[in-house]
């Protein structure tokens, strides 16, 4: 079977700080890593392979620096990593990414299940799953926290949801986005870090894939952003200190309404 | 057709740095006196060129499409999602934004409601909002199944054609959302927190948190439709009801085809650890490692019960099984909204931080004074929590009067 992941490249956002003098990100040593939710996606990859046999590819379109994410994916296990890289992507937002991202894997074909992390810690939108799914005309499982069984036809898998999870089956090929309880990433070993180093990155341009150049980046995508600003910080309010009782009265006194209000 | 680019104009530019504080991507530097763009993390998002007013130095160049009638596409359009066949309270936050969004532009607010025996709920949302709601009944769409519910509002869409649509930043409604806009080729913009019409375009001004809110975007869609947008819960102010309100239900037909599911769902477990689904509480009470042991939990659960709220976690009480995941809150768990956020032994990571620090009032309780949750707080207590919170869930339960 062939699996294939789906990878972002984003910025490591523990060290996002904004400069109170500026209001804005301070950007020196942010460091650049696979999106959190995509090293699940990565790890289940890598499990089912190990389960079932067969390769897995991890995709990642970006900047030409996300052939490091591609490494990373291969010192924990990953076989291949495609960089779909070009300028003509540049702007790409969600509909454009899902397209460029569905014609990679058009091109790479023969694949069993389609792995993305639920989202995307940058721009957390959770579109580019079914949106690839969409692209692909492939059934979608998104949130995924447990697969159940995977046989030669199909898959059955538990949606998270906000009240529950569903129990869901679906013919192969198809979708699936999943979210952090699914499983606990393992740690590069030596051996994979080797492999990293060694391996041969595949990289696709636009002109690779047989993309219509109409629905790639910035002109292509129905959105623009408008203005980008960083929001007014929010600013501290009372602290209380001293004996717990007082601290607890004084409290309640001031949430009381907003409780009431909140029940209502 | 040359591909769009971004250029500094060199005559234009005095290497001022506006541009550089600007960027949110960090893809500007100056080379003597001259702003040079790094196209490898330039985004094209023109954050630069609104900096560089004064001097115009910066340009786009963009392929603009050929502009297509917009025209015919009116109405704006709500999700109404349901479950059990009851309507989501979501769907009446999106009624009342709708509601707003329909008055300025003089155009009608209309709700889809898919499910089987499902159309007398239409009348709840002409009650709190909307002037038309287009039912489809049917034993396929009893609940959701992201396939058909896709194709029949594509359906709907290509009927109707409707000039903005809004759902729920639910599961539901981000799983189905993305499946529906890329057929219909629409904008879709994701989690808004802020929407608004442009008084000179009539485009829908979408602002939407990203990287964990540490920046803000407002997105438009100038040149499709509908204008998509899922909203992110408890943002938006319910829609009140109004008994007196008429509208109208229109029925609607669609074909076997459209009803068809590869992927089905052979069950649903609801979860049992609390009744309230921290997405929808008004009131939230998250416990994280300062709890220091599972067993402690029922402090939160105890004021949480008495508060009528929603049990949160931070990720390290998840990571240490003392909680299921669906209750983590932060960066890789949900992102909430409550009207109250009581964070209870929650030093406040930016992970964290990222997931409630929309909340309205968040009230913090840490024995550490530096912690960086406090500079969040609306209130903070700094002292043992194991004191705090059995004071907070007594002095409350006399406080309500229960």
């Amino acid at each position: 079977m062939n699996f294939v992941v789906c990878i972002k490249q984003v910025p490591d956002t523990v060290n996002v700080k904004i400069d109170p003098k500026t209001n804005t990100l301070i950007r020196e040593g942010v460091v650049s890593i696979i999106n959190p939710f995509d090293m699940y996606a990565i790890e289940e990859a890598v499990r089912l392979k190990e389960k079932l046999g067969g390769k897995v590819t991890a995709i990642s379109m970006g900047p030409p620096q996300a052939e490091n994410a591609l490494r990373d994916a291969i010192a924990v296990g990953v076989d291949q990593g495609i960089l779909v890289s070009d300028r003509a992507f540049a702007g790409s937002d969600t509909w454009t990414t899902s397209y460029t991202l569905s014609m990679a894997l058009k091109k790479i074909g023969d694949y069993t299940i389609i792995l993305c992390g639920k989202q995307a810690s940058d721009g957390d939108t959770a579109q580019v799953g079914p949106g690839i799914a969409a692209h692909l005309d492939l059934p979608q499982i998104t949130y995924v926290r447990k697969i159940e069984t995977v046989d030669a036809k199909h898959i059955v898998a538990e949606r998270l949801m906000e009240d529950g999870f569903e129990v869901i089956e679906s013919p192969l090929p198809c979708v699936l986005t999943v979210v952090k309880e699914i499983n606990e990433p393992r740690l590069p070993s030596l051996k994979g870090k080797l492999a990293a180093k060694k391996a041969q990155i595949v990289h696709w341009k636009a002109a690779d894939l047989a993309c219509d150049s109409a629905k790639l980046g910035l002109d292509g995508s129905p959105t623009k952003v408008m203005k980008i600003f960083t929001p007014t910080p929010r600013q501290g309010g009372i602290i209380f200190k001293g004996e717990p009782d007082q601290m607890v009265a004084r409290v309640v006194e001031k949430l009381k309404d907003a409780v009431i209000a909140a029940a209502s | 057709m040359e591909d769009t680019s971004i250029v500094v104009l060199k005559e234009k530019c005095v290497g001022c740095t506006l541009c550089i504080k600007a960027c949110p991507f960090g893809a500007i530097v100056i080379v003597e006196k001259l702003a040079v763009i790094d196209l490898g993390k330039c985004n094209l998002c023109g954050a630069c060129v609104d900096a560089c007013k004064k001097f115009k130095a910066i340009i786009i160049r963009k392929n603009e499409a050929p502009k297509v009638d917009l025209s015919v596409y009116k109405d704006v359009w709500i999700f109404a999602e349901q479950k059990g066949g009851n309507i989501q309270s979501i769907t009446y936050e999106l009624l009342g934004e709708g509601r707003k969004l329909a008055d300025q532009l003089g155009m009608k607010l209309s709700a889809v409601l898919l499910g089987h025996q499902i159309g007398e709920k239409s009348a709840e949302l002409i009650q709190r909002g909307a002037d038309r709601v287009y039912v489809v009944d049917r034993p396929e769409l009893a609940y959701f199944q992201d396939e058909p519910c896709a194709a029949v509002l594509v359906d709907l869409i290509r009927r109707h054609k409707p000039a903005i649509m809004l759902c729920g930043a639910t599961t539901i409604g981000r799983s189905l959302v993305s499946r529906v806009a890329v057929p219909v080729k629409a904008g879709l913009t994701a989690d808004c927190t802020g929407l608004a019409i442009d008084p000179h375009t009539g485009n829908l001004l979408q602002t939407r948190p990203a990287f964990g809110g540490n920046i803000m975007a407002t997105i438009i869609t100038p040149n499709h439709r509908p204008q998509m947008a899922t909203v992110r819960h408890k943002v938006m102010k319910e829609a009140l009801v109004d008994p007196k309100r008429t509208g109208e239900t229109l029925i609607q037909e669609v074909a076997a085809a459209v009803l068809q599911s590869r992927a089905r769902r052979l069950k649903f477990v609801p979860e049992t650890e609390t009744t309230t689904n921290i997405a929808e509480a008004n009131i939230i009470v998250s416990g994280g490692r300062g709890l220091q042991a599972p067993e402690n939990f029922s402090l939160v659960r105890d004021l949480a019960e008495v508060l009528g709220a929603g049990v949160g976690s931070s990720r390290a009480s998840v990571d240490a099984g003392w909680i299921p995941y669906s209750h983590q809150v932060g960066q890789t768990g949900k992102t909430v909204c409550p009207k109250i956020y009581i964070a209870c032994g929650i030093s406040g990571q930016i992970q964290h931080l990222a997931g409630m620090s929309s909340s309205d009032i968040i009230v913090a309780i840490n024995k550490d004074p530096d912690a960086p949750i406090f500079k969040m707080a609306t209130y903070g207590l700094v002292g043992d929590l194991f004191k705090i919170l059995p004071l907070l869930t007594r002095d409350f339960k006399k406080a309500l009067k229960k």
